[in-house]
């Protein structure tokens, strides 16, 4: 009875809710796209070809709980559910995806998550769904949680010990490892510059080649992504002063839509699918921005590139140059759209002081790093103050009255670019907004131009929902390469509603399928979380 | 008229029907999901679970009636119900809801009638007392309205 909606965030990941309750439905509805105004979303890898279960119910008994688990449940809520718990969901994932992308890195697919909730008997009768108690609910968690963590340990490459890298950490990391010389650098130097306590060499070697992998991978893309801005005309990237809003889309065309090489690619064909132009998506949308010297910068948004944008396949890169005559780095300010990792934000940053990345790829890789920038170096320090959503570290010592005159040219731009674009912008911006130097006066005006800027976005949602792949085929990945494989089928004959927001088409569905064998790492708390280093930002690049 | 009165009357009704044992923290969280986007998000989630768990009571009903002594069968229709009301929060609903399961565990018919009857009563009372407080908000306004033309 329930209708079939699915949650597609713009990165790709899916997220199907199924339930036969549809006040349940419209709740989580709009508790997912609530996650996603947050910003909180993860980043995740597109590379890996899992999916992520969950399961809900409204009480549980340990047999259940277990039988849940053993039918390859993630994870299990209760109902209610919070939304903090819906956020630990997508660490859990990301998590999840970080741990596995590990060991199939060259694999592409989509990630998707779904989570069932089961109000019915008779879906419980296939054996899918575990109940537990409310009573009793934090038991089965933890009970849930370490008869995963026993189960589950893929054996990946990452050592037992459980290193959550924190931005923090990672920072010290990136210092250390510039410290010593991206060249010459070991795992074993670092840990002893890093000098912190309970660090194995061996977190430090693996943390290590990650990055590494990163940068080469930002490396290649930046050359394409040269390539293709040559062709662009960057007449103002000779302006210092300018906040250049670069929206450039991949412009990777043979790639979208075959296979899957990277993650970004793989965002690429999404895009496609939505919108066959993406050719001629490049945008460069400088924005107006005051300086101290009060030379203001002319904005110029090319209307047809604009119209053009796609949906999904957008990156966006603000580049803000320095505001000061001296151009110092303290007046850098960059907005990162990729700011979807930001769903545990302390530990998802990382940090290239050393290979300054102004651009960032929405979608491609996923990554809260401006990518490199030839055209417009700039000094490290100050694109990663507050780890947040969004980097757009307002280190400028400028008044917050400037920022906040940036901010709606900003949002304004961002208007006539994709919904895809303007949500996760839209999001990083108010995120980071509430954590730059910007005083809270302004951001208020921000968030207050945010949520204006959302129903903006609904004009553009008919195009992505006609376009979203509804159970395609090609979303086959959508679900769990297993016995799920026949859910699109199913599901198709259900009523597919999007809903509002771009990138948010909620499937609901009360048929399930059965899951097989998904064990998953699977951690409650964050904190908990294992011996995988988490590179939320990396992903996209590094296993792509 | 005096919107902040009816505002403060609204929260004071919220705040009886959550003293009452009603409503519980989960209603709390449906009226926090609603935002600008969806700005009487809260009344159309309550309305939608009136609607549904009416046609879920009278499933049971019928199942009370047609299968007689299928405590599985009512059980299961109820755990929907149940499940129904903690999505808004019906506290007393759920826990006439979790005492019919318990009837039906005994394999209690006389306890199992009883029980139904007392959910269908704490329906249609939360039902009520909802749609008053609903209708008081609505005549309170938008809660950003500072002054608005009398009416």
């Amino acid at each position: 009875m329930a209708l079939a909606d699915a949650t597609a965030f713009p990165y790709g990941l899916r997220v199907l809710v199924v339930d036969d309750d549809p006040t349940w439905l419209k709740i989580l509805e709009k508790m997912l796209r609530k996650c996603s105004y947050q910003g909180w979303n993860l980043c995740f890898p597109l590379s890996t070809n899992c999916s992520v279960f969950t399961v809900m119910s409204i009480d549980g008994e340990t047999s259940r709980v277990m039988k849940g688990v053993q039918h390859g449940a993630c994870d299990y809520l209760l109902k209610p559910v919070r939304m903090k718990e819906l956020r630990n969901i997508w660490q859990h994932v990301y998590r999840k995806k970080m741990h596995e992308v590990k060991e199939i890195e060259g694999n592409d697919s989509c990630d998707d998550l779904q989570m069932f909730r089961n109000g019915c008997e008779g879906l419980e009768e296939r054996g899918l769904f575990m109940r537990a108690d409310s009573d009793t609910m934090r038991k089965r968690k933890d009970v849930d949680k370490d008869h995963t963590d026993q189960d589950s340990s893929d054996g990946a490459t990452v050592k037992k010990a459980r290193v959550v890298w924190s931005v923090d950490l990672h920072q010290k990391f990136v210092n250390a490892v510039n410290q010593i010389g991206f060249d010459k650098v070991g795992p074993k130097k670092i840990l002893d510059l890093m000098n912190v306590p309970g660090l194995t060499r061996e977190n430090v070697a693996s943390h290590l080649q990650k990055y590494r992998l990163y940068l080469s991978r930002l490396q290649k893309q930046n050359e394409e992504r040269i390539l293709g801005a040559a062709r662009q005309d960057f007449g103002h990237k000779g302006t210092s002063d300018n906040l250049n809003l670069r929206s450039s889309f991949q412009e990777q065309s043979g790639n979208g839509t075959t296979g899957f090489q990277h993650g970004s690619q793989k965002i690429q064909a999404q895009s496609n699918m939505l919108d066959p132009h993406l050719e001629d998506t490049k945008i460069v949308v400088p924005l107006k921005v005051p300086d101290k010297n009060g030379t203001s910068v002319s904005d110029v948004i090319d209307p047809q590139n604009v119209t053009s944008a796609s949906p999904l396949g957008g990156v966006l890169s603000f580049d803000r140059m320095p505001v000061n005559q001296d151009r110092k780095p303290s007046e850098t300010m960059i907005l990162e759209c990729q700011s979807w990792s930001g769903s545990v934000p302390p530990k998802q940053f990382m940090q290239y002081p050393k290979h300054n990345r102004e651009r960032c790829d929405l979608l491609g890789d996923y990554s809260c790093l401006p990518k490199p920038d030839l055209e417009h170096p700039i000094t490290p320090s100050h694109l990663y103050a507050p780890p947040q959503l969004v980097s757009m570290s307002c280190s400028m010592e400028g008044d917050a009255r400037d920022f906040s005159d940036v901010k709606p040219d900003v949002l304004g731009c961002m208007k006539s670019l994709s919904p895809a674009l303007m949500c996760t912008v839209v999001d990083s911006v108010s995120a980071q907004l509430s954590d730059s130097v910007v005083t809270s006066t302004n951001s208020d005006q921000k968030f207050s131009s945010v949520e204006g800027l959302s129903s903006a976005k609904d004009c553009h949602i008919d195009q992505a929902r006609n376009q979203a792949p509804l159970l395609t085929s090609e979303d086959a990945n959508i679900i769990c390469g297993t016995d799920l494989a026949c859910l699109p089928d199913d599901l198709s004959g259900y009523q597919l509603q999007g809903i509002g927001w771009n990138s948010i088409d909620l499937f609901q569905c009360n048929d399930v399928m059965m899951l097989n064998g998904l064990q998953n790492n699977w951690y409650d708390d964050p904190e908990l979380s294992s011996e995988i280093m988490e590179f939320p930002l990396l992903d996209g690049c590094l296993f792509a | 008229m005096d919107y902040s009165n009816l505002r403060r009357q609204a929260a004071s009704m919220k705040k009886s029907l959550f003293d009452q044992g009603y409503l519980d923290e989960q209603f709390c969280q449906v009226e926090d999901l609603q935002d600008e986007a969806s700005p009487n998000f809260a009344e159309e989630v309550i309305t939608l679970f009136f609607k549904d768990s009416a046609r879920l009571i009278s499933n049971i009903e019928q199942a009370l009636e047609k299968y007689p002594k299928d405590f599985n069968k009512w059980d299961a229709y109820m755990q929907q119900l149940k499940g129904s009301c903690s999505s808004i929060g019906a506290s007393r609903m759920k826990s006439e809801c979790m005492s019919f399961r318990e009837f039906c565990g005994q394999g209690n018919v006389e306890g199992c009638m009883k029980s139904f009857q007392k959910v269908k009563r704490e329906h249609g009372v939360l039902r009520q007392k909802l749609e008053a407080y609903f209708q008081l908000l609505r005549q309170a306004g938008p809660a950003g309205a500072a002054t608005r033309p009398g009416m």
